[in-house]
């Protein structure tokens, strides 16, 4: 579905991802993870159209630069890690926006199951009754689901999440990768998302590309990428023996 | 138990719309009776429904004031302060800043120094004599805009609002200075550095509420066309992008159309500060932050407030006239500090 090749995205002389490729093929959830500054949220930003980038990224064979935006939009849905709103609009109408790129356009014809699709997206984030809740009185997770709901009622085919779980408790958390993973049932579906926890990954993902210094360090199925040899060398410390220390608090 | 954050706000409905009308009406009806003159309401409509259908007006009439001088004024300050209203409440959307206005951010100078530069040297278009100054106005608002934009960036890519406001007041400043000097070895072709600072309806003409109408009708237009975009915007250029909205394309037709707006008002009044600043925000108290229904409520606001501020110019001190800035600034100024502030306290 989505192939990135030889991707590099620099700021002067440093790059902050370096001739990096991958793909990401149908029913997939690839866990992009790494240390802080490995280059993972800019090689999101990259494939979202956000920074200029050297190297190709195409939608099944298609350069994406190609794409218009809304045939972009209705492809590929990005869900940021920080999201704010400055005035008052309701959940419904932030969540209502997901559906522009079907409307976008003088010529665009009516967008009859916009309506459906954004209840269905309120629905399934829990934010039915906040529909007509100002975004400036939700807490942090409550806006990050209504993007999310946003993104959901976009209805493209992959999606894009960058530390979905951000600001997120752990009731939702679960109830958010849940929801993804559901999600991705329906074929012609992907997903493609930033993770620095561990567990999430592991838990959720199917394959990763573990990222260092914005190269990729190890790729592949999940279980093959986060060995303990390789995220010992991309976080130098035994990560394996940190997680059994703090799961050990629990028992 | 009903959560204490949904919304309390109704629908915009088109009895809003007509409820805004009629109060617009009634507020260009009474500024029209209303001056050194005082006439009376009756005359005041008869004169103006005789002259619309072509009917002669009654002797005893104060014609020569109502049609030839205060109904033209009525007219621009109407069409001025709604395009104004209009602007602010596109370039806050656009900008995702409560602060953007065209005169917080040096678009409105950027207009007076062009006209005041085809007036100095004598720059018109062919068949067209006021022509040559609207468009300088209009091409020297468009320039500003992007050279503060393109400074803000340079300064700060998130184009915070800080930096904007800082760089569009120091801009002002510069512009006003460039003004006066014009205005001291040209004052024979200009008009004073108080008209351009603090804007001025006294004089103008039918001709002048043709173009205003004709450029409001238009950018207008084009404005409410993009209230979805506005919106997308407003809540950040990132989700804008993401949900599907040609950003630059968007981005360019807005500056374009906000520019040629406020150079069409400031060619014809003068810089007019603050309705473009504070009425988007009683707007959005009033229909919340939907453009759909924002961009129309602005519009009939800033109409009423510059209508209103226009009369007390005209009859505060009477027979001296004030200029127009001095009241929409005063009134604009405090209303604004008041509105700022219960946003944030309201958060």
């Amino acid at each position: 579905m989505l192939s990135c090749r030889h991707v590099s995205v620099r700021y002067g002389d440093f790059a902050a991802v370096d001739d990096l490729s991958f793909r990401l093929e149908e029913g997939q959830w690839l866990m992009l993870a790494g240390p802080n500054g490995a280059g993972k949220s800019t090689l999101i930003e990259a494939i979202a159209r956000g920074v200029p980038y050297t190297g190709s990224i195409e939608w099944s064979g298609q350069d994406i630069l190609s794409l218009k935006p809304a045939q972009f939009a209705q492809r590929i849905g990005v869900l940021s890690q920080r999201n704010t709103v400055g005035y008052a609009y309701t959940v419904e109408e932030v969540v209502g926006l997901g559906r522009y790129a079907y409307k976008a356009g003088f010529l665009s014809g009516r967008d009859d199951d916009g309506k459906v699709r954004v209840e269905r997206a309120l629905e399934l984030t829990g934010l039915t009754a906040l529909r007509h809740a100002s975004m400036l009185t939700l807490s942090g997770g409550e806006t990050q689901r209504a993007f999310l709901a946003q993104v959901f009622a976009q209805n493209p085919q992959v999606l894009i999440l960058d530390e979905p779980a951000n600001h997120l408790d752990l009731k939702y958390q679960q109830h958010i990768f849940s929801l993804i993973q559901q999600w991705l049932k329906e074929p012609g579906r992907a997903v493609l998302s930033v993770v620095h926890d561990l567990s999430l990954a592991r838990r959720y993902g199917t394959h990763a590309v573990l990222m260092h210094h914005g190269k990729s360090v190890s790729q592949g199925r999940i279980g093959d990428v986060l060995t303990r040899d390789h995220l010992r060398q991309v976080y130098e410390m035994d990560v394996y023996a940190w997680m059994r220390e703090m799961l050990s608090q629990w028992s | 138990m009903k959560d204490a954050r949904i919304l309390k706000r109704e629908r915009f409905t088109p009895l809003t719309y007509a409820l805004l009308a009629a109060a617009l009406l009634l507020t260009m009806i009474l500024c029209v009776c209303m001056g050194s003159v005082r006439i009376a309401f009756s005359d005041t409509v008869t004169a103006i429904w005789n002259a619309v259908w072509g009917l002669p007006v009654p002797q005893s009439v104060a014609k020569n004031i109502i049609l030839n001088v205060r109904l033209p004024r009525v007219l621009c300050v109407t069409l001025s302060g709604a395009a104004l209203s209009l602007c602010g409440a596109a370039m806050q959307g656009l900008l995702r800043n409560p602060l953007a206005d065209g005169s917080t951010m040096g678009v409105s100078s950027g207009a007076a120094l062009g006209a005041v530069t085809a007036m100095a040297t004598g720059f018109t278009l062919p068949g067209s004599s006021y022509g040559g100054i609207m468009v300088t106005a209009m091409v020297f608002a468009f320039g500003s805009l992007v050279l503060i934009l393109s400074l803000a960036y340079a300064l700060d890519r998130s184009l915070a609002t800080s930096s904007i406001i800082l760089i569009g007041v120091i801009f002002t400043m510069f512009i006003t200075s460039i003004i006066s000097l014009i205005i001291t070895f040209a004052s024979d072709h200009t008009r004073s550095l108080n008209f351009w600072t603090l804007g001025s309806f006294s004089g103008v003409n039918y001709d002048q509420a043709k173009l205003l109408c004709l450029a409001l009708a238009v950018c207008g237009g084009v404005l409410l066309r993009f209230s979805p975009e506005l919106n997308a915007f407003a809540i950040g250029e990132d989700n804008a992008r993401h949900i599907g909205v040609n950003v630059r394309r968007v981005k360019l037709i807005i500056l374009i159309t906000v520019s040629v707006l406020i150079g069409v008002c400031v060619s014809i009044s003068g810089t007019v500060s603050f309705v473009g600043l504070v009425m988007p925000h009683i707007a959005r108290m009033l229909v919340g932050a939907n453009h759909r229904r924002l961009l129309p409520a602005s519009l009939f606001s800033g109409a009423i407030f510059l209508l209103l501020a226009d009369l007390t110019a005209r009859t505060l001190l009477s027979p001296i006239e004030l200029s127009i800035g001095v009241v929409t600034s005063l009134v604009g100024a405090v209303a604004f500090v008041l509105i700022f502030y219960r946003t944030r306290k309201g958060r």
